[in-house]
């Protein structure tokens, strides 16, 4: 039997306008306007650039999402990953109809309910069950359908004892389960999930899961799921779809698209060229450039725990006085706590006059796989710093080893060393 | 792709949808919701104070008195037989119910931002909800009102309804879908151009003086005979004339009056039902 579409997004487009929506905003429409009463295209829809943050946009109209095209099967468990503002957020808000296209339709069979983010429509001065009904309203439950899982949502949410105080009384994670738990209960044929999972502690996250799993996987629903947590992508998806910048690159299994996505989807930018600005070019030092890569490959590619790192730092000094200058990097992890410092004065390396391209060498197996950032620092005769720069660099080290599919989870810490292990009989 | 072409599909979002097309079928699935709304309203709206719905009571009341005193004591507006107290709540528990509904429904989009920003349902509900609450409120006044106007009777003053009043539920209905047109075609606006909501603040205070609350509409005829025609055009004006003409059987009544209110009505409501439609496919991106 070939199974059933259920959803059909078609050619969809979405536009936005940056910047301050207000000065110019009568001429604009009085402009569409005249362009309609004429019997012609929206002069503005021709324009826009490509959704990429961090590039300097040519015009103030953007597109959030360009093209978008793909069907999904009755029953699928989609997974749609991407960048922060790759337009997942986006996406999601057309198919869940708060937002509409600017180009393009969205044709689907049954409801589709959304879980963009919990607790939306709590009334404070309501009990909880009293929101139970607001909420579960809101998201597109008749009340007789509420009525009928009641017991079943207040058991789930754990919070029986202040079902009938007002929801202002309760903490911020009971608000959370008892949210969470009216979602759950609902029964759309299609449900869109965004990154629910970052509330509540371990033990309901865990619950969470469960239930979504239950969902997609017992009751057979169709899920579209959004999030950053890979392991529960991985668990919970058949199917995968990767955006960048409002396109979909990849639209396949959802292994292949989790390799693509982690292997950053062929621009990874581990390094940083500085433009020659009043802040990177004194009459000091000149920084040219940070970038980092494994020893032996392009910065192209994707960083791998398990071969050398090396660090390359691309600066001129100016000063006559080259040898009172060191540079002092501290390294954070994506927590922002800091890990350690590294110079290159304490590793007995010195700056030169001139152009210097001073690489610093990580041994293999050190980093734990994960996000880093690096805070630069040229510090003069060891005491003042001349130039400091929080988070100047990123990178992303990946797994390099690890088969996909064993186990999805972050291991714990940020290195990774190999020991010496014996077993003396 | 191609063997879906002949699919039928339950719903479809396009970027112009059928500019004619209310969805009302849609907003009848969410009637439990529209409820709960109404609920929500009413029951949270005294939470925590001490007088409750009383507050409901109080301020036409006091409001009453006050006008009584400037307009018809000091001011000297003559009120015929009727005692000038009654009149006065008999147009502010009118006005209120119309002035309410306007200034509720007209920040819908701007106040609802977040909850529709995260979650889609008709968004017809939330004014229409607003209305029915306000309903509800209005209801609670003319209580107030009746009770009063015992009170009169017992004491013996001439004050009597007219035949018509059979047909107030008509007015209340005017009243409502006026307010709620004019406070949807408002709210669509405030989206973009949020020097609206500042002038529906005192705008509709100023408009009170034009649909002749403190004042019988015979009046301005007679005072300003060439600025008489403000009034006139005014629905409002007529609709509290009609008011105090069922209840109090006091002032002028047409049936040409009572027609130009209702079709007045209907066209704005609808103009407020095709706009608010619109917006609410457009309104978050600008909001």
């Amino acid at each position: 039997m070939k199974p059933e579409v259920i959803l059909s997004v078609e050619n969809v487009s979405k536009q936005y306008r940056l910047g301050k929506v207000g000065t110019g905003t009568l001429s604009h429409d009085l402009n569409r306007w005249w362009h309609k009463i004429r019997g012609k295209e929206d002069p503005y829809l021709k324009i826009g650039d490509t959704n990429d943050r961090t590039t300097k946009g040519k015009s103030e109209y953007v597109w959030a999402l360009k093209d978008i095209n793909f069907q999904v099967n009755s029953g699928e468990v989609i997974g749609v990953i991407g960048k922060n503002g790759a337009g997942k957020s986006t996406l999601l808000k057309l198919l869940s109809r708060v937002a509409g296209p600017t180009t393009g339709s969205i044709k689907f069979n049954g409801r589709i309910a959304s879980l963009l983010e919990v607790g939306t429509g709590f009334h404070p001065e309501l009990t909880g069950r009293e929101n139970i009904y607001l909420n579960g309203a809101i998201l597109g439950m008749t009340k007789k359908e509420i009525a009928s899982k009641l017991d079943e949502i207040i058991d789930f949410s754990g919070c029986q004892r202040y079902i009938d105080t007002p929801v202002k009384r309760y903490s911020s994670g009971m608000t959370v389960r008892l949210a969470f738990a009216v979602a759950a209960f609902l029964e759309p044929e299609i449900l869109i999930i965004d990154e629910v999972l970052a509330v509540g502690d371990a033990e309901f996250q865990k619950k969470a899961l469960g239930k979504m799993q239950d969902i997609s996987k017992g009751e057979g629903r169709t899920v579209i799921f959004v999030s950053h947590n890979m392991a529960a992508v991985k668990s919970l998806c058949t199917r995968g779809i990767v955006i960048e910048n409002g396109i979909v690159v990849l639209d396949a299994k959802i292994e292949e698209a989790i390799a693509y996505y982690l292997s950053g989807g062929g621009d990874v930018i581990n390094s940083k060229k500085f433009d020659p600005s009043a802040l990177y070019d004194t009459e000091v030092y000149k920084l040219n450039s940070i970038s980092l890569k494994n020893t032996g490959k392009e910065f192209i590619e994707p960083i791998t725990e398990n071969e050398v790192i090396e660090l390359l730092t691309d600066i001129d000094i100016k000063d006559k006085e080259f040898y009172r200058y060191i540079i002092t990097y501290h390294l954070y992890n994506e927590m922002g706590e800091e890990m350690f410092s590294f110079s290159n004065a304490k590793d007995g390396v010195n700056l030169r006059q001139g152009n210097n391209r001073i690489k610093c060498f990580f041994p293999k197996d050190f980093f734990q796989s994960g996000q880093y950032f690096l805070s630069l620092f040229i510090v003069k005769d060891k005491r003042e710093a001349v130039f400091i720069e929080k988070d100047i660099v990123s990178f992303t080290v990946i797994d390099g080893g690890r088969e996909l599919g064993i186990y999805m989870g972050r291991e714990p810490g940020y290195i990774k060393p190999t020991f010496n292990w014996q077993n003396q009989q | 792709m191609n063997e879906n072409k002949n699919q039928e599909w339950l719903y479809e979002i396009n970027p112009k949808d059928d500019f004619f097309r209310l969805h009302l079928k849609e907003v009848w699935q969410y009637r439990d919701l529209l409820m709960l709304f109404v609920k929500r309203d009413v029951v949270t709206l005294y939470k925590q104070t001490i007088l409750g719905p009383l507050w409901y009571l109080i301020q036409p009341l006091f409001t009453a008195v006050i006008f009584t005193i400037i307009f018809n004591n000091i001011a000297g507006i003559d009120t015929g037989d009727v005692p000038p107290f009654l009149f006065n709540l008999a147009s502010i528990t009118a006005w209120n119910y119309f002035s309410s509904c306007l200034n509720s429904t007209s920040d819908t989009f701007k106040s609802n931002a977040g909850l529709f920003g995260k979650v889609y349902f008709p968004r017809i509900i939330m004014p229409l909800s607003t209305v029915i609450s306000n309903l509800i409120k209005f209801g609670l006044q003319l209580l107030i009102f009746i009770a009063f106007y015992i009170y009169y009777l017992l004491i013996g003053k001439n004050v009597s309804p007219n035949i018509t009043i059979v047909f107030f539920p008509i007015l209340i209905v005017v009243m409502g879908m006026l307010g709620l047109g004019l406070g949807m075609i408002i709210s669509s606006m405030v989206t973009k151009y949020r020097d609206l909501s500042f002038l529906v603040g005192f705008g509709v205070q100023l408009l009170m003086y034009l649909s002749a609350v403190n004042y019988p509409l015979s009046l301005i005829r007679e005072k300003m005979p060439d600025y008489a025609w403000i009034a006139e055009y005014n629905p409002m004006a007529h609709v509290i004339e009609i008011t105090r003409y069922m209840l109090l059987n006091k002032g002028s009544y047409s049936l040409g009056a009572m027609l130009y209110c209702i079709i007045f009505t209907v066209v704005v409501f609808f103009i407020g039902l095709l706009i608010f439609n619109k917006t609410e496919k457009t309104f978050i991106d600008t909001v």
